[in-house]
């Protein structure tokens, strides 16, 4: 029960579906979603594997709770080795394509080989295909989910495809569904397009079934509560979106402007939350049209936006006028502060055309802001930026070069190396803000101590969805710890890595962990799934997870030298706020994290941890 | 005295746990596509819109159908589709101008909201309160209310 107990096996290389049981004793022990298909995926790939040759798999998963009526469950992932970092990759997105999925009667669906041909994958419930997709290859993520709901006369149709950066290889390309929501990071769009694999298009009417549906209602009723009483949860996150934490950022000292030269930007108000509600003069209109939600979600964080009609990336320009998903803090401060751009309709022009053709605009933003850097400094010539001025600051030189990247382009080409591969290129490693290959989300670690060991040891490369230690350090929960300290960081790092490692294998979206710790969650998968679930258990799990992809990494030849940060954040202190003079202290807290993780000094899981883990 | 749902779409944030409900009290699982409300997404516009049946007082679906399978609930005033009678003809669905009633092809029958016996369960488990259950001879109060409260009659009295 809650899980579909079977798995879809496509091989592209010969272009048959066949369909497998689940193996029910590793769903016991790594629960779904990020858990289990990472425990599938190290069982079935050479950790050395080429992330883009055929040899690469890559696993779309749902949770045991995807599809249900628990609040947030519509979630899925994407699980591979990560075009952008080589290290093991799980990207979650929300949307409706996750509940599609599992309504068909699958929990995973496993891609292997490569296609000679552009194909894409019509599912309808137990009925699989894979179709010739020439006449959608070559188009947008827009233009191919559409068209894929014409060509078949089926609105219900739920699709999750690639854009044109992911067919051309842009390193840091997603896979989008739903129109606007995406498992965004490490690359995994990039390894979906090195597969042929244009699109994923899902019908499903079987139903879901939970083992104790009276028990089910009741937990999610009162999970449901907890979401509505919470202050962000129930008012913040509807109302501002993630957007919210913009000007809070900011006032901390916390956002990383300019590739990481400053930590505070004076354009955050012109990008925030409160800016988008707010009424433009020239038309009356806000940027704001609306909040939206994913599947069963009761919080609602998405936004729905608008660009004034008459701003010069969109004139003349109809097909970018209407309302589209609009801009989360991390993609507003990427292609923002990370770029010193304060105008907000370009960032969400950007956002849009991140959509359009499946790209992360974290990486994206925060690669572009590298090359702004080293225009500056008179590295790269306008003549290699094939004549854009790609100052910091520009909004025009941000439009032209996110649709260049978009098409895999020009200077966009560069551009969608990644910023590691950019910065080497161009001679000056030092000023790619990444770590493993993937640039940094926003939060400067220098004003979050927290945020630099969460970085420097996050399995998928630099990332604020492993372990959200802002929610202690800046906003208290679930208590408040000194951002500025490094002590004590190492456990509460832990912490966060392995209770959200069990969210992400749950189907659950990881907001829900503003309010709910894992004695809220628990109760909901006790009454959906086969065994008794505590949250002592779930975070068993969570650490299983982290300890196998750790393993599976440092099989693919990472080693604790890797778990580090960039000199700018280690050794130039911050300029200005109340982080002021401070570096990040990783050296004080990776060896207390590698004790208290139970591994050896050289960051390696020992034997005793893994046994006790049953790893 | 009956009850109608009431459906505001500017609360509606998408969220489908209507869909969800629905499925689950008709269906016995959470299955989207066999709900008998439905959620549209106008993706250019941002808006939302729940839709279900209204319960028509003179029901074309239940004049239409040959079997006589649709009857009235006295109680709740809702027209209900009995699944013992239905021999799946369709013709109430030709009829319905709104398109609130749908054939299901797993079972044969047809499907239409019944308003669960009074207790709507999209009204329950909708977290934004888009949809609410409300005394049927006043679905308009809430818009009277707020345009009443526009009006500058009486302005100034509480000062």
């Amino acid at each position: 029960m809650a899980w579909t107990g079977k798995i879809l096996r496509v091989d592209l290389g010969t272009g048959t579906c066949a369909s497998e049981p689940l193996n029910m004793e590793w769903a016991q022990n790594y629960l779904g979603q990020r858990g289990l298909a990472t425990k599938y995926y190290v069982e079935e790939c050479d950790p050395k594997v080429d992330p883009l040759s055929p040899d690469n798999k890559m696993i779309m998963t749902t949770g045991p709770l995807t599809g249900t009526c628990a609040s947030t469950a519509g979630r899925y992932s994407v699980v591979t080795k990560g075009a952008l970092t080589g290290a093991i990759a799980c990207s979650n997105s929300g949307g409706f394509f996750g509940n599609e999925m599992k309504n068909a009667g699958w929990d995973m669906i496993i891609f292997e080989g490569k296609s000679a041909n552009p194909v894409y994958l019509l599912v309808e419930n137990d009925n699989a295909r894979l179709l010739d997709a020439s006449e959608f290859w070559g188009t947008s993520v827009w233009d191919t989910e559409e068209g894929i709901k014409k060509k078949h006369n089926d609105p219900h149709i739920r699709v999750a495809s690639i854009g044109l950066s992911g067919e051309r290889g842009v390193k840091f390309a997603c896979v989008v569904n739903d129109m606007d929501r995406a498992a965004g990071r490490s690359g995994v769009g990039t390894v979906m397009g090195s597969k042929n694999l244009k699109a994923v298009a899902i019908r499903g009417t079987q139903g879901v079934r939970v083992k104790d549906f009276a028990a089910f209602r009741a937990a999610t009723d009162a999970g449901k509560a907890v979401l509505a009483e919470n202050a962000v949860t129930g008012q913040g996150l509807p109302a501002y979106g993630t957007q919210v934490l913009m000007n809070v950022i900011n006032e901390v000292g916390a956002l990383p402007t300019r590739n990481h030269l400053d930590v505070q930007f004076e354009g955050a108000g012109d990008i925030s939350a409160e800016k988008m509600v707010e009424k433009r003069q020239s038309d009356g209109k806000a940027n704001l049209i609306t909040n939206a939600a994913c599947f069963a979600c009761t919080i609602g964080c998405g936004r729905v936006s608008q660009i004034e009609r008459t701003h010069f990336t969109v004139k003349d320009r109809p097909e970018y006028q209407g309302a589209k998903g609009g801009l989360e803090y991390e993609a507003a401060w990427a292609l923002g502060a990370a770029t010193g751009v304060g105008d907000l309709d370009t960032l969400t022009f950007a956002n849009f055309i991140c959509n359009e053709q499946g790209f992360d605009p974290i990486s994206f933003g925060a690669t572009v802001g590298a090359a702004m850097e080293l225009y500056e400094t008179g590295v790269i010539t306008k003549e290699q930026t094939g004549g854009i001025e790609l100052k910091f600051g520009s909004a025009e030189a941000l439009a032209e070069v996110t649709e260049l990247t978009g098409r895999g382009e020009g200077f966009g080409a560069e551009i969608g190396l990644g910023s590691k591969l950019l910065c080497e290129k161009y001679g000056h490693p030092e000023l790619s803000m990444s770590v493993k290959g993937q640039e940094f989300p926003a939060y400067d670690s220098r004003g979050i101590q927290g945020m630099g060991l969460t970085y420097a040891t996050s399995n998928r490369g630099a990332c604020h969805l492993r372990s959200y230690t802002v929610a202690s350090e800046i906003l208290g929960i679930p208590e408040k710890t000194d951002p500025l300290v490094a002590d004590g960081k190492a456990g509460l790092v832990k912490a966060f890595q392995d209770a959200t490692a069990a969210f992400d294998s749950s189907g659950l979206c990881i907001f829900t962990s503003f309010a709910w710790t894992l004695e809220d969650v628990a109760p909901q998968i006790d009454a959906a799934c086969d065994g008794e679930w505590s949250a002592e258990r779930l975070l068993e799990v969570g650490e299983r997870v982290w300890n196998l992809e750790r393993q599976f990494n440092l099989a693919a030849g990472f080693t604790g030298k890797d778990d580090n940060l960039p000199a700018r954040l280690l050794k130039d202190a911050a300029k200005a706020g109340p982080a002021k003079g401070l570096t990040n202290q990783l050296d004080k807290m990776l060896p207390e994290y590698y004790e208290v993780r139970g591994w050896t000094p050289d960051g390696v899981p020992t034997n005793e941890t893994l046994s006790r883990l049953g790893v | 005295m009956q009850r109608s749902l009431s459906i505001e779409p500017e609360k509606c944030t998408g969220c489908l746990q209507c869909e969800l409900a629905c499925s689950l009290d008709n269906e016995g699982a959470f299955n989207p596509s066999k709900s008998r409300i439905r959620v549209f997404k106008f993706e250019d516009e941002g808006r939302f819109v729940p839709y279900t049946c209204t319960q028509c007082a003179e029901a074309w679906c239940l004049k239409a159908c040959p079997v006589d399978a649709i009857s009235l609930d006295p109680e709740t005033g809702a027209k209900v589709v009995s699944d013992a009678l239905c021999v799946g003809c369709k013709v109430c669905t030709i009829a319905c101008p709104f398109g609130t009633i749908n054939y299901n092809q797993d079972t044969g029958k047809v499907i239409k909201c019944d308003l669960c016996e009074g207790e709507p369960e999209c009204a329950t488990a909708c977290p934004t309160d888009a949809i609410t259950y409300i005394d049927a001879n006043w679905t308009g109060l809430e818009r009277m209310r707020a345009w009443a409260q526009r009006t500058d009659a009486g302005a100034g009295a509480a000062e």
